[in-house]
């Protein structure tokens, strides 16, 4: 039997997600419940670059989110560019951003994460801080709402999340990626065999924040009206691990569906219950961990069944 | 000058209080190499704790002290059968340990909220004494001097803990090197055990005095808690559970005079000294978290 051809699984999945979010405004009038699982899954999808592939957790995901947020709020109040430039623009500055706090990388595991989450805290402090209020808007939130478009912005995130799920496909399938999973099992051999890491785990690193900036830009182009809480709560971080662990990270498929499933959960439960939402995914994220610490594309590919 | 005075004097209380706060993290750290994502939760369950007492019972919140050490048995004890061998064989403890206690702490948060929903609570301001104590002529809150007092006092039993005692040897034994520790004939299990048990009890104390310090205490304040002990302990020295005192006061100090002269800035003093210290230091100051390659 012949091997099917390396670019048909990943063209495969980016048709299916495009026709599926087409298709979905016309059958399910709740269009803002769309926007936003579409927008989890593309931040638990470039979470995934950085976390899936090289191991680095980024616990302050949600500051490159918000600095998108923001950028391009900003861009589109200061300046006249097209929205759709500002919003580009904002996953521009989350890259400047990553670039800034590439020095991270020099601490392993966990403290990368505290001091990703300091990163972020501190972004959102400075944004939200009363003293930059004729800028940011400070504690009182930001408002565009002369460009609210509701049908363009969705088709922005759309794009967003097919360009992280790509992304995703090319870290999967190519020589660049193997080089990512190689230096995450074994960085010094990685090394020797002629892997540059410093270079692969920054591209990886300004790849997750480039996604997350965009989303944040179309995010914010969505709901044109708010406050630098709703874009800097670490709940946005919260959700992108939780969801890229459940479906597995380090695939394609894992995050979209782990983002899709619980956010619709979510949707449905927890929104008008918190509490108990909050209770049963932090027992999830145990579960997981002790049982299922590859989340739900592993019990696939255990059965040796090859998942993008 | 008064001014300074107020900052540094009101710095150096504040900061012995967050080495106690920030304390038991390391211990379980410097034991077990699991990072304890819920530690602000455990803080925060020793204040809703005292809160009961107090509001509840009508007993002084000093109670809570004791309630706090039975906390960490009842938590602690399972916790450690529960998840800690598991995780330690598992290809990498630290990272996983750190998403399991984040799932925790979201547990613990979301009874919280069950329990004593989403508001602030505060203790009886004149519980722990209603006047002021002054040094130099500044004066502070004696809730604020018996916090600090409480704090030397854990941080010094702790310390004979560790030099007097057949468990506080075995423990520096396990935090030297577990497997040789293991091999010498020490029961690293139970001493462990008694090691998370002791560190989240530090924590439920620390929790006791949050609502005095910090002002209230509500079922969201884990989180920023967890980060503040990280700064201090990673200031002080990780896996030297004394070390922390050193990154206490740095952050205290640091805290009061950021409040004191830029105070819209202060929320940020935390997380830019973390990060600074991080980046600048990564070697020195915490020799773990450097990576090899």
């Amino acid at each position: 039997m012949r091997k099917p051809p390396a670019w048909r699984g990943p063209v495969l999945v980016l048709v299916a997600l495009a026709a599926i979010f087409a298709v979905a405004p016309r059958l399910y009038s709740n269009e803002s419940v769309l926007f936003t699982m579409m927008t989890f899954m593309a931040l638990a999808q470039g979470l995934n670059l950085l976390y899936g592939f090289t191991g680095y957790l980024p616990f302050g995901y949600v500051g490159f989110f918000g600095t998108g947020a923001y950028a391009t709020s900003l861009l589109v109040t200061f300046t006249s560019l097209p929205v759709i430039a500002a919003v580009l623009l904002g996953g521009l500055a989350a890259v400047v951003v990553g670039l800034i706090l590439g020095p991270l990388f020099r601490l392993s595991g966990p403290y990368f994460s505290i001091a990703n989450l300091a990163a972020s805290q501190i972004i959102y402090n400075v944004v939200a801080n009363e003293a930059l209020k004729p800028i940011t808007g400070g504690p009182y939130g930001i408002k565009i709402e002369h460009v609210y478009a509701p049908t363009a912005s969705y088709v922005t995130m759309l794009a967003i999340l097919l360009a992280a799920t790509a992304l995703a496909a090319y870290f999967r399938r190519s020589r660049f990626g193997l080089g990512l999973r190689a230096m995450h099992q074994d960085p010094i051999s990685a090394s020797l065999a002629g892997v540059d890491i410093v270079r692969e785990r920054l591209i990886a690193w300004l790849a997750s924040a480039a996604i997350a900036g965009l989303a944040g830009g179309a995010y914010a182009w969505n709901l044109s009206v708010f406050y630098p809480e709703a874009v800097f709560t670490l709940q946005i971080s919260v959700f992108a691990i939780v969801f890229a662990l459940f479906g597995g990270v380090g695939t394609v498929i894992g995050p979209l569906l782990g983002a899709a499933l619980l956010y619709a959960f979510y949707a449905g439960i927890g929104v008008s219950a918190p509490q108990y939402f909050e209770l049963l995914y932090g027992l999830l994220i145990v579960l997981l961990v002790l049982f299922l610490p590859n989340g739900l594309a592993s019990l696939l590919t255990r059965r040796k069944v090859d998942v993008l | 000058m008064a001014l300074l005075e107020y900052a540094l004097i009101g710095g150096i209380l504040y900061g012995i209080f967050f080495s106690l706060v920030g304390i038991g993290l390391n211990l379980i750290f410097g034991v077990m190499r699991i990072i304890n994502l819920a530690h602000g939760q455990f803080i925060m369950l020793g204040g809703f704790g005292a809160y009961l007492l107090a509001r509840g019972l009508g007993l002084n919140p000093l109670f809570g002290i004791p309630l706090a050490i039975a906390g960490g048995i009842v938590i602690g004890y399972p916790l450690y059968y529960g998840v800690v061998p598991r995780l330690q064989k598992s290809q990498d403890p630290e990272m996983l340990s750190f998403i399991l206690f984040f799932g925790i702490a979201q547990m613990i948060e979301a009874v919280a909220v069950f329990a004593f929903g989403a508001d602030q609570r505060s203790l009886p301001q004149d519980a722990l004494g209603s006047g002021n104590i002054g040094v130099l002529g500044q004066e502070f809150p004696d809730s604020w001097w018996v916090a600090c007092l409480v704090s030397v006092l854990a941080i010094l039993g702790l310390y004979l803990y560790f030099s007097r005692t057949r468990l506080g040897f075995a423990t520096r034994a396990i935090m030297a090197d577990r497997d040789e520790a293991r091999a010498t004939g020490i029961d690293v299990d139970r001493v462990s055990a008694i090691a998370l048990i002791i560190g989240i009890a530090l924590a439920g104390i620390a929790g006791v005095f949050v609502p005095y310090l910090i002002g209230s205490v509500s079922s969201s304040i884990g989180d920023g808690l967890t980060t503040t002990s990280f700064a201090i302990i990673i200031i002080g020295s990780l896996g030297n559970p004394l070390g922390t005192v050193v990154g206490g006061l740095v952050f205290g100090i640091g805290t009061m005079l950021m409040q004191t002269y830029y105070s819209s800035w202060s929320n940020l003093a935390p997380y830019a000294l973390l990060l600074a210290i991080v980046l600048v230091r990564p070697s020195g100051l915490l020799g773990k978290a450097v990576r090899r390659a």
